[in-house]
């Protein structure tokens, strides 16, 4: 981003970033940088927090007269991410003890994830498959982690890694659904892999990727680096 | 260590192409000026599903009233839910109509942009000499004086 930052300022715009990492922002040395000690995926540090994404925003372009450049500021105030104390959620019982554990879950979430959609009227499943094929990708995962290929299931490459984010997303907009707030960064995600049948499935999935000796490029990012 | 720590350990001292010296553009009066959000978080709009791909340096239109976009950054390594309870938490398109309501900034700009961070080429050849220039013209010619850069 901070290389971005460069080309546009000597394009004639003035910049001003925020920054997560300030390793990095310390390094690429970009014109104007908010440091903010926010979670990664939370430039603006509170989802829902308008007051706060406001104190952020001033804060930045507080800097922007500036020209004494690069000028790299810290934010005040410090939020970390939560991995490790996963969100507690409750999941819905076993509905139809003919189905696999992970599937029976997929359905039972629907009526949680319904409702986060009709809340906030957008989804981040639909990359491979909408919510109605959710199960259909989490059964495929679940024979990659009996042995099946990737080929054999109809997720060669990349598409493994875009099936495995739909999943992810069904599961912790459910999340948030049934949380009824909005939780620390990564407890939903802990929830997923760590709590759920479907999360332990992918997790098995990638494992056996691994142990198949898949590209890197593939196993690595169907899972968070974290679980 | 929490994961955000661990991922921040080990990205914090990659190396970065040296600008030299460090270019300044003097920015309107905020009052007066036109805000647009670059983002590098990887967003499409709705029904562009494809992935972004590392050492994809393209960048994507985002509608200005668009708020129904997808997260389609590859990587897993970031929390994902906050952007799925609220986008404003990464493009805070919603804060800036205000602030051009209340009379902060002067307006906000037709359309946001979007790249993918993450890279890991060193030189950044096509961001620096290709997208990156085309990026620019593009906010310029709808008169765009102000950029917010925003990460993952």
């Amino acid at each position: 981003m901070g290389v971005l930052a460069h080309v546009l300022e000597a394009a004639g715009l003035a910049t001003v970033g925020i920054s997560l990492i300030r390793g990095q922002a310390e390094t690429v040395r970009a014109p104007r940088m908010l440091h903010c000690q926010f979670p990664l995926g939370r430039p603006l540090g509170r989802p829902n927090d308008p007051a706060f994404q406001h104190d952020v925003l001033r804060r930045a372009f507080s800097l922007l007269p500036r020209t004494d450049v690069p000028v790299l500021v810290d934010h005040p105030d410090v939020i970390d991410d939560e991995t490790d104390a996963p969100l507690a959620c409750s999941l819905p019982p076993r509905f139809d003890p003919e189905l696999p554990a992970a599937l029976d879950e997929v359905a039972g979430l629907r009526t949680a994830y319904d409702r986060q959609l009709q809340r906030t009227g957008r989804t981040l499943v639909g990359r491979v498959a909408g919510p109605d094929g959710v199960g259909d990708l989490v059964a495929r995962f679940l024979r990659v982690a009996d042995g099946a290929s990737l080929d054999e299931v109809g997720l060669s490459g990349r598409n493994a890694i875009a099936a495995a984010q739909d999943v992810r997303a069904y599961y912790e907009e459910a999340a948030l659904a049934l949380a009824e707030h909005t939780p620390a960064a990564r407890r939903a995600e802990s929830w997923f892999y760590t709590a759920t049948e479907t999360g332990r499935a992918l997790r098995a999935a990638r494992d056996r990727l691994e142990a198949d000796g898949v590209d890197r490029n593939v196993w690595y990012y169907l899972t968070p680096a974290s679980q | 260590m929490s994961a955000d720590a661990a991922i921040r350990d080990r990205l914090s001292n990659l190396p970065a192409p040296v600008f030299d010296p460090v270019a300044a553009t003097t920015a309107p009066p905020l009052s007066e000026a036109r805000v647009a959000i670059v983002t590098t978080a990887g967003l499409r709009p709705a029904g562009e599903i494809d992935l972004w791909q590392p050492g994809d340096f393209s960048f994507t239109v985002l509608p200005g009233d668009a708020r129904d976009l997808q997260l389609s950054h590859f990587s897993p390594n970031f929390d994902r839910a906050g952007f799925a309870a609220d986008l404003n938490v990464v493009l805070p398109a919603d804060r800036l109509a205000e602030l051009a309501a209340d009379g902060t900034i002067g307006s906000v700009a037709a359309n946001h942009l979007s790249f993918m961070g993450a890279q890991t080429d060193e030189t950044f050849s096509t961001l620096r000499l290709d997208t990156g220039p085309a990026a620019a013209k593009l906010l310029r010619d709808d008169g765009v004086d102000v950029v917010l850069l925003t990460p993952v």
